[in-house]
């Protein structure tokens, strides 16, 4: 069991497969909102679905409408389970409130290097401790 | 966060139910910010009337409070709207009525629009519907507090006015326009507004095409850094920034800009840094500029042109001028389309002024409140389009599936008269 310490900046508990990207998402023409997928042609997570995963990333890019695209996927049932990201933007901070996950910041061992995709995590948005619970390699 | 009494009141339902819930939501997001306390605003632009599926169903359960509520607020609660406290304008949104039958934007979204734009502005939102807002009457002074979004907006009100608006969204814009109220953090605390990169132009950098690309580069180089440039560059003029800014928003996600010399807080080179160390300048030279212009003509092969899209971000008067005079007397080839997309209010400047005429009679189509982007939607069975746009040409092949022509505006006009894309980097 590996602990990382951040800042939770939305709070609530949730237990989740890990999704991880090196690569920083677009929410206005990066995302699908109605499947909970990434559509920007050449990001490596091109075509997979983020929907009740826990979301690990460096941070947003893009159009101010961000925040706007991840609230749309709360509404319509595919956002992910949670958020876990380095770069503090207006964009990220804000779409994580309102896309309403337990979000967590800037933690250490650095998620990106520590969290594989596949890794079941809980992600503590009240604490601020991100900790894998089973390693993706070890459960397969 | 520290809150003021004022503050603390507004969180505590003194001035109603909706602005306790926008005081709420700012706590939420500046705490989550790391940001010290709050500070005041007078001018916020925002969206609130464009339709979305999502808003579509919000408004059929109750209403546009409701729609607001959620979207602009993240509160599920049942609230009436208020006036807006502080000076609000919508940005763009989707497509008017001028466009109806143009493309396959549904008619119900643009009925569902002009609804939005009577419920708001009897709130006291000017209905503005232009990325430009700074173009047609919202021009903040230097060092004024703003809450923007819109990143094309948002660059040239930092870098080019001088006033301070970090990027915001559909909600915290929706609380500010409600308190008149934003985080005091990023580009509002002024040791943030300093340069961190240096850009130093090797090849002459004028005219509109030869801004948007060096922007194009500037963008992918230091992506949300803020960049300083200097070198050869000629005399911008407002259509230029709002292009050169435009782009580097787009390649990367630049908020703020410094041409020493020519924008309002960098008098000097050191100035631009703050008095700390200069960076070590980066080259934009022949090669890079070729590179830029590749890659911005990396989504073209067919050489026949359906459609012409101008206007990105909107047009200045100018810029439309300079359409009509191309235009004058000339007819658009039988299968292309073009599209000049500007804010209503010029508009109506450019109809007196006959440019409209000009370019009607030509073929073309004078298009306000959206662009092909923001309502995802070009003229039924486009396939390659051509645009002066560095945007327009990164956006465009990802939201529509077509291919990108990038050029000079003589360029698109020569594709939409002839059918045919015979630019080129020269």
């Amino acid at each position: 069991m590996i602990e990382l310490c951040g800042r939770g900046i939305v709070p609530g508990v949730v237990e989740a497969p890990a999704l991880v990207t090196r690569e920083p998402i677009s929410g206005f023409g990066g995302i699908d909102v109605a499947t909970g997928t990434v559509i920007e042609p050449r990001h490596e997570l091109f075509g997979v679905c983020f929907t009740g995963r826990v979301l690990v990333f460096p941070g947003a890019k893009g159009s101010s409408g961000w925040s706007g695209f991840f609230q749309s996927t709360r509404l319509m049932g595919t956002a992910p389970a949670a958020m876990v990201f380095d770069v503090l933007t207006t964009k990220a901070v804000l779409g994580a409130i309102v896309t309403r996950v337990p979000t967590v910041v800037q933690a250490l061992p650095r998620p990106l290097e520590t969290i594989r995709t596949g890794d079941l995590v809980r992600v503590d948005g009240e604490s601020g401790v991100v900790t894998i619970l089973e390693s993706a390699s070890s459960s397969t | 966060m520290r809150l003021t009494d004022d503050e603390k009141r507004m969180r505590d339902g003194a001035e109603g139910e909706a602005v306790a819930a926008a005081m709420d939501l700012l706590v939420r997001y500046g705490d989550a910010l790391g940001a010290e306390r709050l500070v005041e605003t007078r001018n916020v632009a925002g969206t609130m009337t464009q339709p979305s599926p999502a808003k579509a169903k919000l408004v059929e359960e109750g209403g546009w409070a409701k729609a607001y509520a959620v979207i602009n607020l993240d509160c599920d609660r049942d609230i009436e709207i208020p006036r807006m406290k502080v000076p609000t304008c919508q940005l763009q949104h989707g497509f008017a009525g001028d466009a109806s039958g143009l493309t396959h934007y549904a008619d119900s979204s643009i009925r569902l629009q002009d609804d939005a734009e009577s419920y708001f502005s009897d709130r006291g939102v000017n209905i503005l519907a232009t990325c430009t807002p700074y173009q047609v009457g919202n021009l903040p002074v230097r060092g004024e507090h703003c809450a923007w979004m819109e990143s094309s907006a948002v660059v040239y009100c930092n870098s080019v006015l001088g006033a301070r608006t970090n990027c915001e969204g559909a909600s915290s814009t929706g609380a500010a326009a409600l308190t008149g109220k934003v985080p005091y953090w990023g580009n509002h605390l002024p040791e943030s507004r300093h340069a961190t990169h240096l850009v130093r132009a090797d090849v002459t950098v004028d005219g509109f095409q030869e801004w948007g690309m060096l922007g194009y580069f500037v963008g992918e180089l230091v992506q949300e850094a803020r960049p300083a440039v200097v070198g050869k560059l000629g005399q911008p003029d407002l259509a230029d920034l709002k292009h050169f800014g435009a782009a580097t928003a787009t390649s990367g996600g630049v908020e703020l800009y410094h041409l020493p010399g020519i924008t309002p807080e960098a008098p000097t080179l050191e100035a631009a840094f703050g008095g700390a160390r200069i960076a070590e300048p980066v080259s934009y030279g022949a090669r890079e500029r070729a590179a830029v212009y590749d890659a911005l003509n990396s989504r073209g092969t067919s050489r026949d042109v359906d459609f012409v899209l101008l206007g990105c971000p909107h047009a200045s008067l100018d810029q439309v001028a300079q359409l009509a005079a191309l235009l004058e007397g000339r007819r658009l080839h039988a299968d292309t389309e073009l599209w000049v997309m500007m804010p209503r209010a010029l508009s109506s400047v450019a109809f007196r002024n006959g440019y409209t005429r000009t370019i009607t009679a030509a073929g073309g189509r004078v298009l306000t409140d959206s662009c092909p982007a923001m309502s995802r939607a070009a003229p039924p069975g486009t396939r390659v389009f051509a645009t002066d746009s560095a945007k327009q040409a990164h956006y465009l092949p990802a939201i529509l599936g077509i291919e990108a022509w990038f050029g000079t505006l003589a360029e698109c006009v020569d594709a939409a008269l002839t059918g045919r894309w015979g630019g080129g980097l020269r």
